[in-house]
């Protein structure tokens, strides 16, 4: 197994300001708009898109919430181990909100595409965005495409792209790794 | 995540804690689901589910039905009362005709105990007991204890007394494995002729005395009176019954502390607890129906994902 370090501290720090710019660009006030994070990894860098947005740029009021999936996955069954659930937290409804939803890495759409049905359950949202720090373009299974991207990444089916959080017990990174 | 040690809820004494503590962790994830302005996951669109009742019920079918269908299973219901049984079908056959219509789970409830057992050895479908004879009502202990769970924070340590018909009552044998399995302490209670011989086997206690029995716990689970299972009179009468073994307001106050009544319905408003009791605030009487639901989805997904495609 070899592994290639695609993006250092520093480097997903400027992404993520970039990000949290772009949002701003096309939510301003965010008066309107709802984050959400979707479980389990995206989470991660839900918070810190939200952390830089009040820190740094001084939006106040940002509401976001951890949406779950599993219940909504196409491949119930099909896989060898079972799905395994996590917390959904939306504690508002998404009825006429702008939603960003936040995910660490796209790749073949299919969890955005689960994440799709399951925010209905909150209600009929204004439109849905989708805010990606990975986008592996060329294993889309879908047409889904994110709005806001941190890098673009050709990676064959072979390999993996893992990223890390200090939250999550390692140091801000994002690797490619062969088997 | 873990899966279940078992392809069919039979009963509560065919499970493990790491099965128990699976299913809360899941329900805990339905709880939420059925909060929702919209209560309904596609999870289990592929699959249909034969509800199949020999015996009457309104709670436990109505909650299997609807755990079912927010599943988005498909779900199909029989009861005995309008069914070929009563032209002599035998139960293999009846459930055998049922699954050639393609259906992959079959929850039954059953007078005889040991039915679901029977039915999973000859039947190519995954079997949830709904109650079978005075045996076990698994799901009906599960929310139980989910309920302590969710009241008490756990049931480890606790205390917790299962009072009236113990000689009828399948939800007492799937209660007291159940809260065994998770380590609380249990005791029974109610009058002698209604508690089984040799229950101590079990590791629960007997007392005779309520009042004894209620300063004792932190739980008390309060069961019907079965009388429809009753050939003989156990008792001389339910005023009597009512003296010795009901619950009234004014013995809860006389505690001196807040117990949680428990009552897994239905009710008879007056003999094994009063109206003040059942509508207080230290019953969870319908928290137990609510959380009836969440289990009934979690027993059933962590089932179905087990059903080879």
């Amino acid at each position: 197994m070899s592994q290639k370090l695609l993006l250092s501290a520093k480097e997903i720090d400027i992404i993520l300001h970039r990000l949290a710019c772009q949002l701003i660009e096309n939510h301003t006030h965010f008066k309107d708009t709802v984050l959400v994070g979707v479980q389990p990894r995206g989470i991660f860098l839900a918070d810190r898109i939200k952390d830089i947005l009040i820190k740094d740029y001084q939006v106040t009021d940002i509401k976001l919430g951890y949406l779950d999936i599993t219940f909504y996955r196409d491949d119930f069954r099909r896989g060898e181990k079972p799905l395994e659930a996590n917390k959904t937290d939306i504690t508002f409804t998404v009825e006429d909100k702008r939603v960003v939803f936040i995910d660490d890495v796209l790749y073949t759409g299919r969890s955005i595409r689960s994440a799709l049905t399951a925010i209905q359950s909150f209600g009929r949202p204004q439109e849905i965005e989708l805010l990606t720090l990975i986008d592996r373009r060329f294993s889309r299974h879908l047409p889904i495409q994110p709005n806001y991207r941190g890098r673009q990444v050709d990676a064959i089916n072979q390999e993996k792209v893992k990223v890390n959080w200090i939250e999550n017990g390692g140091e801000d990174a994002v690797y490619l790794i062969n088997n | 995540m873990s899966e279940l040690s078992v392809n069919h809820l039979l009963g509560i004494k065919y499970l493990n804690k790491e099965d128990i503590n699976l299913i809360f962790e899941t329900a805990d994830h339905f709880k939420e689901v059925i909060n929702r302005p919209i209560k309904k996951v596609p999870s289990l669109r592929d699959i249909t589910i034969a509800n199949l009742f020999f015996e009457n019920s309104t709670r436990t079918r109505l909650s299997f039905e609807l755990a079912e269908k927010r599943l988005s299973a498909d779900v199909i219901n029989f009861s005995a009362a309008s069914s070929s049984v009563k032209k002599g079908e035998t139960l293999i056959d009846t459930v055998n005709n049922i699954l050639s219509m393609k259906v992959d789970m079959v929850v039954m409830r059953h007078p005889n105990p040991g039915a679901g057992v029977f039915l999973s050895k000859h039947v190519n479908a995954s079997i949830v007991n709904a109650g079978d004879g005075a045996h076990e009502h698994p799901t009906q202990a599960l929310l139980d204890s989910y309920s302590i769970r969710e009241k008490l924070g756990e049931i480890q340590g606790k205390k917790v007394v299962i009072v009236g018909d113990i000689l009828h009552s399948r939800v007492a044998l799937s209660n007291i494995f159940a809260l065994k399995l998770q380590g609380a302490e249990v005791k029974v209670c109610g009058p002698k002729t209604l508690i089984p011989k040799y229950i101590e086997k079990l590791g629960v206690e007997v007392e005779t005395n309520l009042v004894k029995a209620l300063e004792w716990c932190d739980v008390a689970n309060m069961l019907r009176v079965q009388n429809e299972r009753m050939e003989i009179s156990y008792f001389p009468s339910t005023r009597e019954y009512t003296q010795q073994f009901g619950v009234n307001k004014r013995l809860l106050d006389s505690l001196d502390k807040e117990i949680v009544i428990m009552h897994p319905g239905p009710i008879n408003r007056g003999v094994e607890i009063t109206s003040d009791v059942a509508d207080s605030n230290q019953a969870i009487i319908l928290d137990q129906v609510q959380n009836g639901v969440a289990v009934r989805m979690a027993v059933i997904y962590l089932l179905a994902s087990k059903i080879k495609q």
